[in-house]
């Protein structure tokens, strides 16, 4: 198949942060950019070219995924919570609360999947040691922490969790 | 960059998936896509179409018996490292997905998207074959089993044929007394074997009967360390059998060098490695 050839646009629909939502993709167009360009949600980050620093990171029907590494088309009927649907009437979900409390973010071009990743992380184990948590984000890459606010981080968020949930 | 453009399907079949492939000889199935989807992205690999199996139910569902164990092709690696049958039966399958790339490839990845892509330093490659077993595929010709030691053949190539899917693999269980480990040394960032181990000992009290030594990240495709399998055969598992079976091993093999890791220093780290897995697996 040639480069000029112009593959047919397709429709696809989910459902993003609890609303219904479609749009026209090529069969290429990654999960991604269907979020940005498409939908506007502009939370999740495009970091590299090779899946590895996970600035993309979301959620498909409860998996953790990098949204660089599908494409939408995947994701038809799915259901996807990104970054921009944690808070709730101004309130932080407990592991937005833990970046801002322990300052896990310099300039925040990692955070929202490292966000993502975290509250993965802590539906998987509630109670992890550091060793797990870094074990854990391995598929995120930040430049600026050095990660030892991340960790900080996560361990407030799986405090406060753990917290809400026996209260 | 953006993958090079191709036409998407979601058949509901195994035999439809199979028509689609025959159909097309540029067509790829797509299952976890994490290994795929990456390389559309560099344009490494560019199918003019891709088969989406997600939408095959039984192509998913784990099985273990007394002899094997039966992973199908949508499984994925927490599938698999969920299931307790599974974890007991095979820990060596565990120990190496508990290092697999990260938790998003976990939660996608599948271990026959692992064993058909036949990554030079994928995980599950060296794992399958220290263990043994079939790989079961259809085609357009029918069904056929593959054993694992004729699948890997060379850099991303296995023995099957482009209209051909594989359905799922039966690993041999081990015995309850055989001992395993997978040692690897991981890149920093890609999570990828620079070197993997996998090693399945079956022993009488303390002596070796047979010994499985596989090796992955260092040759162009995952291979069986037959001089280290021979070697310890009839010995019991020490720092002296272990240091006896590793010396020379580098002989019969051609190492690859890299920017990860040139031939000298590669070919060091599979002496370290190895010696690692063998007295792993008496921890």
């Amino acid at each position: 198949m040639s480069d000029t050839e112009v593959i047919q646009k397709t429709r696809v629909s989910m459902t993003v942060n609890g609303e219904s939502k479609s749009g026209e993709v090529e069969p290429r167009t990654l999960l991604v950019h269907f979020l940005r360009d498409n939908l506007g949600l502009t939370g999740t980050h495009v970091g590299c070219d090779t899946s590895q620093c996970g600035a993309c990171v979301v959620n498909v029907n409860g998996k953790t995924t990098k949204a660089c590494t599908m494409f939408a088309v995947q994701a038809e009927g799915a259901e996807i919570e990104t970054i921009e649907g944690l808070a709730h009437d101004g309130v932080y979900h407990p592991v937005q609360e833990g970046f801002w409390e322990e300052h896990g973010l310099q300039c925040g071009y990692c955070t929202p999947g490292m966000i993502m990743s975290s509250i993965s992380l802590l539906k998987r184990n509630p109670n992890p040691t550091e060793a797990e948590i870094r074990h854990e984000l391995e598929g995120n890459i930040c430049r600026c922490t050095g990660y030892q606010n991340i960790v900080k981080s996560v361990q407030y968020a799986a405090g406060k969790l753990r917290e809400q949930s026996t209260s | 960059m953006f993958p090079g453009p191709f036409t998407y399907s979601r058949p509901s079949s195994v035999s439809e998936a199979v028509s689609l492939l025959s159909g097309n000889p540029d067509a790829k199935i797509i299952a976890g896509g994490h290994s795929l989807i990456p390389a559309m992205k560099l344009r490494l690999a560019l199918p003019s179409a891709l088969v989406d199996l997600r939408d095959i139910d039984p192509l998913r569902g784990p099985e273990v018996s007394g002899e094997s164990v039966t992973i199908r092709a949508m499984d994925t690696y927490n599938d698999i490292r969920g299931d307790t049958k599974i974890a007991s039966a095979l820990p060596i399958l565990v120990e190496a997905i508990n290092v697999i790339g990260d938790a998003q490839v976990r939660d996608h990845g599948t271990l026959v998207g692992a064993l058909v892509h036949n990554d030079p330093a994928a995980d599950l490659t060296a794992v399958a074959l220290a263990l043994g077993g079939e790989v079961h595929a259809t085609g357009s010709n029918g069904d056929r089993s593959i054993p694992l030691d004729e699948f890997f053949v060379d850099l991303w190539t296995t023995t099957l044929e482009p209209d051909e899917v594989v359905t799922h693999v039966t690993l041999n269980r081990p015995s309850s007394t055989a001992r395993t480990a997978y040692r690897k040394f991981a890149h920093p960032a890609s999570g990828y074997a620079i070197v993997g181990i996998a090693a399945v000992i079956e022993l009488d009290d303390d002596v070796v009967r047979t010994a499985r030594v596989a090796l992955t990240g260092a040759t162009n495709t995952a291979i069986r360390l037959t001089s280290v399998e021979n070697a310890l055969a009839g010995k019991t598992i020490s720092e002296e059998s272990v240091d006896a079976a590793v010396s020379g091993m580098a002989d019969g093999l051609t190492i690859n060098g890299d920017r990860f890791a040139p031939e000298e220093y590669r070919t060091h780290l599979v002496e370290v490695l190895t010696k690692r897995a063998l007295l792993g697996t008496q921890e």
